[in-house]
C-alpha cells in the first residue's frame, strides 16, 4: 500500500498541515491525543473533508481540490475499527458481522463470512445480540465486521485503548493475524508506543497538526528512551518454559530467562524495561539477580546523553540502558562482551 | 353510561382524523427531524421556528390561517379545486389541522430519539459502504424509532383532543366533521346534555389512558429487545 498526503485543515483555532508519503502494509499513526491523528484518519476515510490539498491510495485519488474530488467515504472501501467497537445495537452479532459484506460489490467478495468468524473465534456469539458481549468480544466483531467489508484498506483507530492491559494484548494477535491472512493493509493509530511495536512496521509522527516524520517504532523507542518514564521497553516473546522451583524458565539466546510471572502452556509476551538489565564487565560470581547472560554488545546509541546497549545472544536483541560515564568506565564498546544481569520480577508478563 | 349512533359516529371519526394525521405525518416527521439533526444548511433556524410556531400559537389562530390557504380564494384551495377536490369543512380538514397542530410534538420526539443515535454509528456505517440514504434506512431509522413511537402516541392523543383548529376549518357538523371534543362542545352548550356529554368525556379518558398504556408497552419491548 502506499499512501500520499499532502492536506491543510483548520478547525476552529486549530490548524492541520499535513504531508507525507507512506508505503507498507503495517502503518502506525503514533501521536498524543489531540495531536491530530483521528482528524488525519478521518480525512483519509472521507468522514470529514479537508480545506485544501490532496490523498492518493495506491495512485487512486481520494481527495482533491485542485481536481474537485472528493470521494464518498462508501466509496473509498476504507473500513474503520473504532476505539469503542460502536456496533450497531439494534442489530445481531451476525447482522453486524455482515453489515459491509452485504454492501461488497461481488466482485470484491474475497474474504469469506465463515473463515473470519473462524479466525477471530466468533463462532459461539453468533446468534448473540450485541448488548451483553465483553469488551474484547465486541471488539473482535467490529474487527470482523470491518474486514468482511473486503476493503483495501483497514483504519483502525486507537481499538484497544477502551480495553484492559491483559485484554489488550490479547487482541494484538487477532489485528496482526487479520491482516496478513487476508492481506489487508491496515494504519494503527495509537498514542502508546509499546502498541506501536508490536503493531507498526512504519510510523508516522503526528505532533500538533503536523506530521513530524516517518520513522520505526524501534526507533521512535530509542528516541524516547531517556525521556520514557520506563525507558525502552524490551518486548519479548517467549514460549517452552519449564517451571522449576516455582520459577518459570524460557529459553533465550545461549542461555534462559528466569521469570517469577511465567506460565508453561503456551507463549507469553514480556516487557522488559532497559533499566532493569545491569551490565557487568566481568561475571561477578555471587549476585541475587537470577538471570545472568553473556552477551555480546551489537551496536550502541545515544537518548538524551543516556547510552543505549544493544545486546546479542544468537541473533536475538535486548537494549539496556545506561549513562555515558559507566561506558566509560567499563569500556564498552561495540563487539564488546558483556554480562547481563536481571532480576526474575523484572520481566513484566503482558498477556 | 349511554351513547347515541351519534356519538358512535364521533368516535369513529376522531379515531379516523387522529389515525390519519399521524400517519401522513410521520414520514414528513422523520425527514424534518433528520434534516434538523443530520444536516446543516442556510434557513435551518427559520425551519425550527416554523416547526415549533403551532406550538406556541392558539390553535384557532392555526384553523383560520388554515382556513385563508385553503379557502375558495387561498393557494390551496384554488390548487385542490383545480384538481376537484372539496377539502374545507370535510374530515380532510381537520386531518390537516389535526397534523398542523400535532406535528411539533412529533418532530420534537423523533429529534430527541436521533440526536442520542451516537455519530460514530453513521460513521461506521458509510465506511463500510452504506451511502448516506442506506444508512438512514438501515441505522437512523430503525435507531429512532422509540422516537417514532414517543412522537406517534403525542401526536395520536393531541389528534384526539383537537378543537380549535378544527371547529375553524372543518366546522361542527354531526356525522361528518364532528369529533369527540366537538360533540362535548355541543353537548355542554345545551341544558340537557351533562349525562352525554360525561359518557364522551369518559371515552376521552379511556381512550388517552389506552394510548399511554400502549406507549408505555412498546417502549419496553424495544428496550428488551435492545438489550438481547
Amino acid at each position: 500500500m502506499k499512501l500520499q498526503i499532502n492536506i491543510g485543515k483548520r478547525l476552529g483555532s486549530f490548524s492541520l498541515n499535513m504531508e507525507a508519503t507512506v508505503s507498507g502494509e503495517r502503518i502506525g499513526i503514533f501521536g498524543a491525543s489531540g495531536s491530530g491523528k483521528t482528524t488525519l484518519v478521518h480525512a483519509i476515510s472521507g468522514l470529514t473533508a479537508p480545506d485544501s490539498g490532496e490523498i492518493t491510495l495506491d495512485g487512486a485519488c481520494l481527495f482533491s481540490s485542485r481536481k474537485g474530488v472528493n470521494l464518498a467515504p462508501e466509496k473509498r472501501r476504507i473500513a474503520i475499527v473504532f476505539q469503542h467497537a460502536r456496533l450497531f445495537p439494534h442489530l445481531g452479532v451476525k447482522a453486524n458481522l455482515l453489515f459491509g459484506y452485504r454492501r461488497c460489490r461481488p466482485e470484491h467478495r474475497k474474504i469469506r463470512p465463515e473463515s473470519i468468524i473462524k479466525v477471530l473465534n466468533l463462532e459461539h456469539l453468533q446468534g448473540r445480540g450485541v448488548g451483553n458481549l465483553s469488551g474484547g468480544e465486541k471488539q473482535r466483531v467490529a474487527l470482523g465486521r470491518a474486514v468482511l467489508a473486503n476493503p483495501r484498506l483497514l483504519v483502525m483507530d486507537e481499538p484497544l485503548s477502551a480495553l484492559d492491559d491483559s485484554l489488550r494484548f490479547q487482541i494484538i494477535p487477532y489485528l496482526r493475524s487479520v491482516s496478513e491472512k487476508f492481506g489487508i493493509p491496515y494504519l494503527f493509530i495509537s498514542h502508546s508506543l509499546t502498541e506501536m511495536q508490536l503493531m507498526a512496521d512504519n510510523v508516522l509522527v503526528v505532533a500538533d497538526g503536523n506530521i513530524t516524520g516517518v520513522s520505526t517504532p524501534d526507533e521512535l523507542a530509542r528516541t524516547g528512551m531517556a525521556r520514557s518514564p520506563r525507558g525502552y521497553l524490551n518486548l519479548l516473546r517467549l514460549g517452552s518454559a519449564i517451571s522449576h522451583d516455582g520459577l518459570f524458565h524460557y529459553p533465550w539466546g545461549d542461555g534462559t530467562f528466569i521469570v517469577s510471572d511465567g506460565r508453561t502452556n503456551g507463549d507469553s509476551l514480556f516487557e522488559l524495561s532497559s533499566r532493569d538489565i545491569i551490565l557487568f564487565k566481568k561475571h561477578p560470581e555471587a549476585v541475587s539477580a537470577r538471570n545472568m547472560l553473556e552477551c555480546r554488545v551489537a551496536e550502541m546509541f545515544d537518548s538524551d546523553g543516556r547510552k543505549g546497549v544493544v545486546l546479542e545472544s544468537r541473533g536475538q536483541r535486548l537494549v539496556a540502558e545506561i549513562v555515558h560515564s559507566a561506558a566509560v568506565e567499563l569500556g564498552i564498546n561495540p563487539g564488546s562482551t558483556v554480562f547481563a544481569a536481571i532480576k526474575a520480577s523484572a520481566f513484566r508478563r503482558l498477556d | 353510561m349511554n351513547l347515541s349512533p351519534q356519538d358512535i359516529t364521533a368516535i369513529g371519526l376522531s379515531m379516523k382524523i387522529a389515525v390519519t394525521a399521524t400517519i401522513l405525518s410521520l414520514p414528513i416527521g422523520f425527514a424534518t427531524a433528520w434534516l434538523m439533526v443530520f444536516r446543516n444548511f442556510r434557513g435551518k433556524v427559520l425551519l425550527e421556528v416554523l416547526v415549533n410556531l403551532p406550538l406556541t400559537l392558539p390553535p384557532v389562530v392555526i384553523g383560520y390561517l388554515l382556513l385563508l390557504f385553503f379557502g375558495k380564494n387561498g393557494w390551496g384551495g384554488s390548487l385542490l379545486k383545480s384538481a376537484g377536490i372539496s377539502f374545507i369543512f370535510t374530515w380532510k380538514a381537520a386531518v390537516v389541522a389535526s397534523a398542523t397542530v400535532g406535528f411539533p410534538l412529533l418532530v420534537r420526539s423523533i429529534r430527541l430519539g436521533m440526536e442520542s443515535i451516537d455519530r460514530q454509528l453513521l460513521q461506521a456505517s458509510r465506511s463500510l459502504g452504506a451511502p448516506w440514504y442506506d444508512t438512514l434506512a438501515t441505522v437512523v431509522l430503525p435507531l429512532s424509532f422509540r422516537g417514532m413511537v414517543a412522537g406517534s402516541s403525542l401526536m395520536f392523543a393531541r389528534s384526539l383532543g383537537e378543537f380549535g383548529a378544527t371547529i375553524i376549518v372543518a366546522g361542527n357538523i354531526p356525522g361528518v366533521t364532528q369529533t369527540i371534543p366537538l360533540a362535548i362542545y355541543d353537548y355542554a352548550s345545551s341544558p340537557t346534555g351533562t349525562a352525554m356529554a360525561l359518557s364522551l368525556c369518559a371515552v376521552s379518558v379511556a381512550l388517552s389512558v389506552v394510548i399511554l398504556l400502549l406507549h408505555e408497552v412498546i417502549g419496553n419491548k424495544l428496550e428488551h429487545r435492545n438489550d438481547a
